[in-house]
């Protein structure tokens, strides 16, 4: 491709040109931060995971459990009736292999991020990483289970849970 | 197709307060839809067209955040519209979407979590062209103490009469069970309390709350045939001017007065003062409301700060303004202000305004302005015929 454009018109920016102010250029550090309120859906959720349990909500109309659990179900329209704890083991719906890292950079080791679908939840599926897989035996319908940070080194985060590891054909 | 009327049918909204720890943003559009629901009778999942849905994202701290709404207002899998701007902004969307015949029932949301930016002096810090007027690098309420100071001298209004407009307001939202920042107060305490940038004061200035407003809107054949009282936009309006700090007029709200006349086109208003029985107009900061009443032509010019001083725009008064508490008194909304707005006027309109009400609330006005750095706004005008 690049050799049937041939010669680009115009003068090419180069890194230096940046960086001897030859062009016109601006940098903010922007600091900018929230602290949102978790409330209740997401309160409930966080707590229960420093707990090392996986908990959800659930609407009595159309029989869903929501996950992660919510204050209300989206849609029937109503605030939900019962929080249920769930097993941390399920089923991988699908996942992909993702080779660059947050800034795009390419990575050696692959992260393997999956919806898993929790067992007990009717099928619905929360977003997690795979550890420890060799990208050549994932796949959909993998039977996987969570790893826990100990104890003392949750703090009511997503990451609670390091990864999902295989639980073994069968 | 219908093309007629459109009313507004149902109104929810939370407590304004500065802090709101105890829902999530999720949780607090909830409640107001829930009850902007109950209060239009109708049921979001079979009586719902659309939503329209208004908040910006730097605000709230994650890109394209106005997709999260839907699933707080019953209308997922329904036809969404995003606006990064004002309520009012999504209040005449619905509105136009309702008046062209496209829908019958259109719901328009949004919602302040202000406290939860916390850095929202650098936040600001980014409005102002970056090349130009970044640099030079004050808090942007030098931009609002510049314009104060040009208003003030063409127009011959006093910092006292604008100090008055802040005394009123946070009085008047004494009386309003859902405002955040009511109190009794000077014009001694304003024009006493810190300079922020001259010659704007601390009490001159609003300050955030949190919280949600939802509205139901529906054509005039669907509005019949819901119990509620419906409360009819007559006409609307919204104006931007030019987006340079350079060349704005300083001295006067040319957006607000290009607004308002085209509502008031649509309206059939030809003398807006005679018209006009009360307005909720944006008091961002105390000179705002001077200004944009002589915009909004509900005064001649040069003559707002009189009128303050006279008692005129009192809860008492011929015309009553920002009965409210406006947002010196409610709490600064973000982009839920221009709602508030609206949603006062509604409750006057329907006489459910309380220990506030007045006596005779027939047609009113409500106004908002984008803020700082900008001169654009939009105008609302609603009837109970």
């Amino acid at each position: 491709m690049r050799n049937e454009v041939g010669e680009l018109p115009g003068v090419p920016l180069t890194e230096k040109d940046v960086l001897h102010k030859k062009v016109l250029s601006t940098e903010w550090d922007p600091k900018l931060k929230w602290a949102w309120d978790t409330g209740i859906g997401y309160g409930r959720y966080l707590n229960e995971l420093k707990k090392g349990r996986i908990v959800g909500s659930k609407c009595n109309k159309c029989k869903r459990v929501l996950l992660p659990a919510r204050a209300f179900c989206e849609l029937c329209f109503r605030q939900v009736d019962e929080w249920v704890h769930l097993k941390d083991t399920g089923t991988v719906n699908t996942f992909s292999i993702a080779y660059t890292d947050w800034v795009a950079r390419r990575i050696k080791e692959p992260r393997i991020p999956a919806m898993i679908e929790i067992d007990g939840s009717g099928g619905v599926a929360i977003l997690h990483l795979l550890g420890a897989v060799d990208p050549k035996q994932v796949r959909v319908g993998l039977r996987v289970k969570a790893v826990w940070k100990p104890e003392s080194q949750r703090e009511g985060a997503i990451t609670d849970i390091l990864h999902w590891l295989p639980m073994g054909e069968g | 197709m219908s093309a007629g009327r459109v009313a507004i049918v149902g109104v929810g909204y939370t407590p304004f307060r500065p802090i709101t720890p105890d829902v999530s943003f999720r949780e607090m559009v909830y409640e107001a839809a829930a009850k902007a629901y109950e209060d239009a009778g109708i049921e979001p999942q079979k009586d719902l067209d659309a939503c329209v849905t208004c908040q910006d994202d730097f605000e709230h701290g994650r890109s394209i955040w106005n997709e999260q709404t839907p699933d707080s207002l019953g209308a997922v899998l329904k036809p969404v519209g995003t606006i990064p701007g004002d309520g009012i902004y999504g209040l005449i969307d619905a509105y136009m979407q309702i008046r062209s015949g496209l829908r019958n029932v259109v719901v328009v949301e949004t919602h302040s979590k202000a406290s939860n930016m916390i850095t929202r002096n650098y936040l600001l810090a980014h409005a102002p062209d970056p090349i130009y007027n970044k640099p030079l690098s004050q808090h942007p309420y030098y931009i609002a103490g510049m314009e104060m100071n040009r208003f003030l001298y063409e127009t011959g209004n006093t910092k006292e009469q604008c100090a008055m407009v802040a005394v009123k307001n946070r009085r008047n939202a004494l009386s309003n069970p859902v405002a955040a920042y009511g109190q009794k107060s000077a014009v001694e305490d304003v024009l006493g309390s810190e300079m922020i940038s001259y010659p704007l004061t601390e009490l001159d200035t609003s300050s955030h709350a949190d919280g949600g407003i939802v509205m139901v809107l529906a054509s005039e054949d669907r509005a019949r045939s819901l119990a509620g009282k419906p409360v009819w936009i007559k006409g609307v309006g919204w104006c931007s001017e030019t987006p340079w700090l350079e060349s704005r007029n300083w001295g006067e709200a040319v957006y607000a007065k290009l607004a308002a006349d085209m509502a008031y086109r649509i309206a059939k208003i030809n003398e807006p003062r005679e018209d006009i029985d009360f307005a909720e107009v944006d008091d961002t900061f105390s000179y705002k409301e001077l200004q944009h009443l002589e915009a909004l032509g509900l005064c001649q010019r040069g003559m707002a700060g009189r009128m303050t001083s006279d008692g005129v725009t009192q809860r008492q008064g011929e015309l009553p303004v920002n009965v409210s508490g406006g947002s010196l008194g409610v709490g600064h909304l973000v982009e839920a202000t221009g709602l508030q707005k609206v949603l006062e006027v509604v409750l006057q309109l329907r006489g459910e305004a309380g220990k506030r009400q007045l006596d005779n609330a027939r047609v009113g006005l409500a106004q908002s302005w984008r803020g700082i750095p900008y001169a654009s706004g939009a105008v609302a005008i609603l009837s109970r015929e």
